[in-house]
């Protein structure tokens, strides 16, 4: 019986001293769990980083009550890391925002705005800046477009959204549509596509778990992406050696067995001594590299390696600062064909660098006509395999000491563990992440080691590849989908401005005639009839014209250039701050407040909404709110939660989110912003006769809106991207594409993730279910493939290396390729199959080329193409160091781009007078606790706690020589600006000894900012705009400062200690701007 | 005072194995904790003490991790650091939920109280807010929320528990370093993974809370370590605070007996008189 009074129950029951069940309460008694009382549970996928952890969304009377990992995901097995798990509260917590506001010019504070009154001025102001912005040609060129517009932002949303942003501002005639992946991972688009054929990770997190070594390096793997961290920890747990090499002790080293210490920026030096470890000790995987890569493919007579030229390699112009690629060829190739050069003469007259063309190579290998010499001996010394022993031979364990300051048994033992654990029965995997890619020559950071995984046969084998970690939900989508300048969905090409050029002159000039990539021409054609529907006819080029012209590099940071000179005048900021998260901050703010209008669209008030108000400059009395004329529009956004759609992780998946909740107040999803915008704008010009509207009008824009918001259909949009035949029928995969007009498809690489009119993106068969490649789990790009060129896991007769390393393989019986991957090649292609004379596209592929992107079917140990400050990667020192190149005369990278301005002055280097100035290096870097530029974490109090300051890290020897103090402030200074941090002494940022001389390094998180629950100043004030010539990247990775202690000035103290510095060091506006 | 825990939950209690040796210090546990539990923050204050800035377990903080830095080796590890040994450890610190509880000793309300999965709970409608149970505690669990004026802490999920799921904080674990499970069980698989630890080499590897016969008869969330306890800010030798209770009423007792006893004998002899 239970009794109501505990008394009772304690003197009538067991329970004698009331200590269990007597002592419960009536509340105790019907406690029950909200997880097992919600009315239902809505499947989505984490919003923070590119793992793409399963969530279960709990939802009780139309409120989200909880939120927590998804058992059922093979990825993340119902785990979260403090982001994940705070989704609650960044989704129903007080840091968002419901209302829409706005600033008028001049204003001193928002004013409350009516969200469909917000969202006509905005269709006006695009309207009237591109209007008056309208640029029909440039130096004789149609151009068709107006660069008086830009957008920043998509790789935090769906690719559904980015897919609606590319097709309406493309056809608006915008080109300077950016995101976070420009900032992240561009780099990496270029290193690995241009190696392997495709800009992607070459495998899958779980995958990690069958590696026998795993080095991670460029990445702080276990804090920034905790849950995929647990495949490493599985690996090391069946007895893999982790190996961490990064400038700090992190909480990655802590797990890892090894942890080498090495100097920021120099990772080539450190991994080109790797690569001549094994060529010297004949330590490859020699069947796998003759067969696999262009090991034995001979070289022009012509070309001149950077060991000859004291680091430069033949071609450099040095006026242009740019490289003709005509030398790097292949021998007996014709070289990259009539556009391309047009392109480049273009670039030249105007005085510019080509224009980001090797992005291309996101999912491409290059033009490349003719069949290649080879040596099968690998003897010839124009050989490829001959000329890189000689390029890497200066890269001793001698010059690691010095360039890296790794000691030589450390480096030798990375050696010893990386060889041990690659070969026919074993694997080994590289892990990196930003640490690689954001440096002014980070695509040849990824190069190498791709050359050296490709060297070790660990390229397309399980428990092997290069797995890049990507920092945003769908940033790889949002480079597939790009919204960024160079690309079409894709990465088709974006057109270049050229006298009356056609369609056929651009796919005869840009899509290679061997390999997967000479069906260009189906995969532009199927878009443009996406985009432009029964408009777009043979007979009119389906619509090509109608795309804007690139004439040059649009890239963000000649967005920011072109807001201060004044020829950019409205952005649109969709989930992204560059106020606080890109290169030179204040550059960032000073080309918002040259704006006409400003569109903001976030959870919070983030530091880009506010900066015209209590910005940094405000307090410095570099700019007066009132003389601010920029109208800005913040616009509340909707979170994951609260739309359908999909994201693709860091390993190509994509995974569909569904709709939980509506929004609350004003918030919405960019998918509605966009469309809305986009029927706005169409609705008010329609009837206009001006050839500048047709694209617009034309526009193919009807999706199904649902609801009371009229929230338009995602899963509509993603049937538009997978596309359909002439009858409407949704298409199979990429290789039903025509180039006759009767196919349509938004993005060729998604084309199948709608087949049989089924969202494949929101497949969810439980891991337990499905054996370790789980591939009825979500959609991966290419064709549902996990492991891309898989083909190579099989020896060149199609069996398996090795029973252990088994992937996929011949089926001799079945005429098929088999196993437990879908295998990246031709399934009856056999491995005895090789082409006839002249043979073209997929057919001039051999039954033995794995990297079926490439022109050539192999990996590229040496780049002819693609990437355009070398073939091969060479070690330069960054943009600003302390320290002088001891492995060539050239200091910098001689084709790095460079963007001399007063607010972007660079410091001397190496042994130039008044490199002392800035004598120590400073590294940026991602916390576990917290969200890239912080709109995620710094407005949510359980992740705020956690870390609720900016600090920066020291060791105790620079400590004492700078005489800081644990625990209080300490100013750091660049030619740029300075910051204040507090200040962490650890022995967890090692001094390092090079060359005779001991370096500090300075660690600097970059999540904070003015605004939030937690404040601080923002690494970003630091860095300068210097980028990567392939990629367009910025160099924060590793730059030069001096600290001090104390907090900095305020008010104009500041700018003036930072021009104190710059004197004291002797800058002018040519400073480091040297070849 | 001891009673028989087994024989009252009929062999289910339920218990934390906290690994510390795969704790990747990503506070996970921390946020999942707060968020089912709707715990709020607990002040933004930077501590300056490595990256643990939650300071330490309250009415605010059911789970916190601890960061020690040291200038010590950790078993087959090159940490690569200057020419100096370095570890940097990581452990999450939970309610004990004793097998000799001395805040339930104590509580003088019935508020807090052993569940049917042998876990200690405070039910925060019975509480009246009195704090004997803060000092109570020999770990220094257990806190007053000043916003509620009740003593709060890890309930293990009780709720949770109860519809058959795991705490939230085991659940989020990325590497399973909080593992949530039957204890027995648990204290079997903690043995073996001790053994693995110390056959590969680390040495210090030791377990926490792992022994029945420790001063609170081993706990219901224990822990392997891979230092002292001290390091981590845990007590070495924990004793429930109320053991000496029972002796002290024994001797209560006799007192009473023997004043008892002597006022009878007055009395008996006052009637005489």
């Amino acid at each position: 019986m239970d009794l109501a009074w505990p008394l009772l129950r304690q003197l009538t029951g067991a329970d004698r001293t009331a200590r269990g069940p007597a002592a419960k309460s009536a509340r105790t008694e019907t406690l029950k769990a909200r997880t097992a009382t919600a009315d239902r549970v809505v499947k989505s996928v984490c919003p923070y980083c590119a793992v793409g952890c399963g969530q279960n969304v709990y939802v009780r009377d139309e409120k989200v009550i909880q939120i927590e990992g998804d058992p059922d995901s093979p990825i993340s097995l119902g785990r979260l890391c403090p982001k994940g798990a705070a989704s609650l509260q960044l989704t129903t917590g007080p840091g968002r925002m419901h209302k829409a506001l706005y600033r008028p010019p001049g204003g001193a504070d928002w004013q409350e705005i009516d969200l469909a009154t917000a969202m006509d001025m905005i269709a006006d102001r695009i309207i009237a800046t591109r209007r008056a912005t309208w640029e029909q040609e440039k130096d004789g060129r149609r151009t068709s477009r107006t660069m008086g517009i830009a957008s920043l932002g998509g790789a935090t949303l769906d690719n559904e959204e980015n897919y609606l942003i590319k097709k309406l501002l493309t056809a608006l005639g915008v080109v300077q549509i950016e995101n976070q992946a420009r900032v992240c991972h561009s780099s990496t688009v270029v290193g690995l596509g241009t190696s392997f054929g495709r800009g992607g990770a070459t495998t899958f997190m779980q995958d990690l778990q069958h590696a026998d070594c795993i080095v991670i390096q460029g990445s702080n793997f276990a804090e920034c992406h905790p849950v995929g961290f647990q495949w490493v920890m599985e690996a090391k747990a069946r007895g893999a050696v982790v190996i961490h090499v990064d400038p700090r002790f992190t909480r990655t080293s802590a797990l890892a067995d090894l942890h080498v210490p090495i100097r920021a920026g120099s990772d080539v030096a450190f991994l080109g001594a790797i690569i001549n470890h094994v060529l010297e000790n004949e330590l490859y995987f020699h069947e796998y590299v003759l067969n696999y890569t262009n090991a034995a493919t001979i070289l022009r007579e012509d070309f001149r390696d950077a060991e000859d030229l004291d680091g430069l390699f033949s071609g450099f112009a040095e006026e242009s600062r740019t490289y003709d690629t005509d030398s790097w060829q292949y021998e007996g190739m014709s070289t990259v064909a009539a556009s391309g050069d047009r392109d480049e003469d273009f670039d030249r007259r105007e005085g510019r660098t080509p224009p980001g063309r090797p992005e291309v190579q996101g999912s491409a290998g290059m033009p490349l006509d003719g069949v290649p010499e080879r040596d099968e001996t690998l003897r010839h010394p124009r050989c490829v395999l001959q000329v890189l022993r000689r390029h890497f031979a200066r890269y001793t364990p001698e010059m690691v000491e010095r360039v890296c300051g790794v000691p030589r048994h450390l480096f030798e033992q990375v050696c010893r563990h990386l060889t041990e654990n690659s070969g026919p029965d074993k694997t080994s995997e590289f892990v990196y992440a930003v640490g690689w890619t954001q440096h002014s020559d980070g695509s040849q950071f990824i190069r190498t080691a791709s050359i050296l995984q490709l060297l070790l046969g660990n390229i397309g084998r399980p428990g092997g590849g290069i797995q890049a970690l990507r920092g945003h939900a769908s940033i790889q989508g949002s480079s597939d989908i790009p919204t960024l300048f160079n690309l079409l969905p894709g990465y088709i090409p974006m057109p270049h401005a050229h006298e009356n050029e056609r369609l056929r002159d651009f796919l005869l000039a840009d899509a290679p005639h061997k390999g997967f990539w000479a069906n260009m021409p189906a995969y532009l054609i199927s878009l443009l009839k996406a985009w432009w529907g029964d408009s777009a006819q043979p007979d009119n080029d389906f619509r090509f014209g109608w795309l804007p012209r690139l004439t040059g590099s649009h890239s963000t940071y000649d967005t920011v250039l072109a807001q201060l000179e004044g020829t950019c005048k409205g952005y649109i900021l969709l989930g992204e701050n560059p106020a606080v998260g890109s290169a030179n901050a204040k550059m960032q703010r000073l080309g918002m407040a040259n704006l006409d209008w400003l569109v903001v669209r976030d959870f919070s008030l983030i530091e880009s909404a506010t900066w015209w108000k209590d910005g940094p400059e405000i307090e410095t009395g570099e700019l007066k709110t009132e003389d601010i004329r920029t109208e800005v529009f913040f616009l509340p956004a909707a979170s994951h939660t609260e739309k359908n759609g999909s994201f693709t992780n860091t390993n190509r998946l994509l995974q569909w989110h569904h709709q939980a909740v509506e929004p609350q107040g004003d918030a919405r999803s960019d998918l509605w912003f966009m469309y809305h915008l986009g029927r706005i704008i169409r609705e008010k010009l329609a009837g206009s006769t001006d050839p500048m509207d047709a694209p617009v009008l034309d526009l193919t824009w009807d999706y199904p809106t649902e609801g009371e918001t009229e929230e338009p259909s995602a899963e509509a949009v993603l049937a538009e991207i997978n596309g359909w035949d002439e009858r409407g029928r949704p298409l199979p995969g990429y290789h039903a594409l025509k180039d006759d007009g009767s196919t349509a498809c938004g993005c060729w690489i998604y084309c199948g993730v709608y087949a049989d009119g089924v969202n494949q993106a929101a497949r969810r068969k439980p891991a337990s279910e499905q054996n370790w490649i789980s591939a009825e789990w979500a959609w991966a790009w290419p064709a549902n493939r996990r492991i891309l060129y898989n083909r190579a896991s099989a020896k060149p007769d199609g069996t398996p290396w090795s029973e252990r390393k088994r992937l996929v393989w011949w089926d001799a019986e079945a005429q098929r390729w088999t196993g437990y991957d879908v295998p990246d090649f031709e399934a009856d292609k056999s491995p005895g199959y090789r082409p006839p004379p002249g043979a073209q596209g997929v057919e001039a592929l051999s039954g033995i080329d794995p990297f079926i992107m490439q022109a050539d079917g192999k990996g590229w140990l040496f780049a002819p193409n693609g990437v355009v400050d070398g073939p091969l990667p060479t070690h330069y020192e960054p943009q600003d160091s302390p320290v002088a190149n001891p492995l060539y005369g050239r200091q910098r990278s001689p084709v790095r781009k460079v963007y001399p301005h007063e607010h972007n002055r660079y410091q001397p280097s190496g042994d130039e007078p008044g490199s002392s100035v800035y004598p120590y290096v400073v590294t940026t870097y991602r916390l576990t606790e917290h969200f890239t530029a912080g709109g995620m974490s710094r407005f949510t109090p359980y992740l705020s706690e956690l870390q609720p300051e900016m600090f920066c890290e020291v060791s105790p020897a620079l400590a004492a020589e700078r005489g800081l103090v644990h625990g209080d402030w300490a100013t750091i200074i660049t030619a740029r600006n300075a910051i204040e941090a507090r200040v962490l002494v650890t022995d967890r940022i090692p001094s390092l000894r090079l060359n005779g001389r001991v370096l500090h390094q300075i660690g600097l998180p970059f999540h904070f900012g003015p605004n939030g629950l937690v404040t601080g100043d923002a690494a970003n004030e630091l860095s300068s705009i210097s980028l990567d010539p392939n990629s367009h990247i910025q160099e924060v990775k590793a730059l030069s400062a001096d600290i001090r202690p104390g907090r900095r000035p305020r008010g104009p103290a500041l700018p003036e200690l930072v021009r104190s510095y710059q004197r004291r060091a002797g800058i002018d506006a040519r400073t480091g701007t040297e070849v | 005072m001891a009673f028989d825990l087994r024989e009252q939950l009929d062999g289910r209690r339920v218990g934390f194995f906290t690994d510390t040796s795969i704790c990747i210090g990503c506070k996970a546990c921390e946020v999942a904790c707060k968020e089912w539990n709707a715990v709020p923050d607990d002040g933004m204050e930077f501590t300056g003490m490595s990256y643990d800035n939650t300071a330490g377990l309250g009415a605010d903080t059911w789970r916190h991790v601890a960061f020690v830095e040291q200038r010590r080796p950790l078993g087959h590890q090159e940490p690569g650091v200057g020419d100096m040994d370095f570890r940097w450890l990581m452990a999450s610190d939970v309610c004990k939920h004793c097998t000799h509880a001395a805040c339930l000793d104590v509580c003088p309300t019935g508020s807090l109280f052993r569940t049917e999965f042998g876990t200690v709970v405070v039910q925060e409608d019975v509480c009246n807010g009195c704090g004997y149970c803060v000092p109570a505690c020999p770990f220094g669990v257990i806190g007053k929320r000043e916003s509620s004026g009740t003593a709060a802490k890890c309930t293990m999920c009780y709720d949770r528990l109860g519809a058959g799921q795991e705490p939230a904080c085991a659940k989020t674990c990325p590497t399973d370093s909080i593992q949530f499970g039957d204890l027995d069980e648990l204290r079997e698989r903690a043995e073996r993974r001790l053994a693995q630890l110390h056959e590969a080499g680390t040495t210090s590897a030791r377990l926490y809370g792992h022994d029945t016969g420790d001063g609170v008869g081993g706990t219901g969330a224990f822990f392997l370590l891979l230092d002292e306890p001290e390091v981590y800010g845990l007590p070495p030798d924990p004793v429930v605070t109320t053991r000496d209770l029972p002796a002290m009423w024994r001797h209560v007792g006799v007192a009473a007996l023997g004043l008892l006893a002597g006022v009878a004998a007055l009395t008996w002899k006052g009637r005489r008189r």
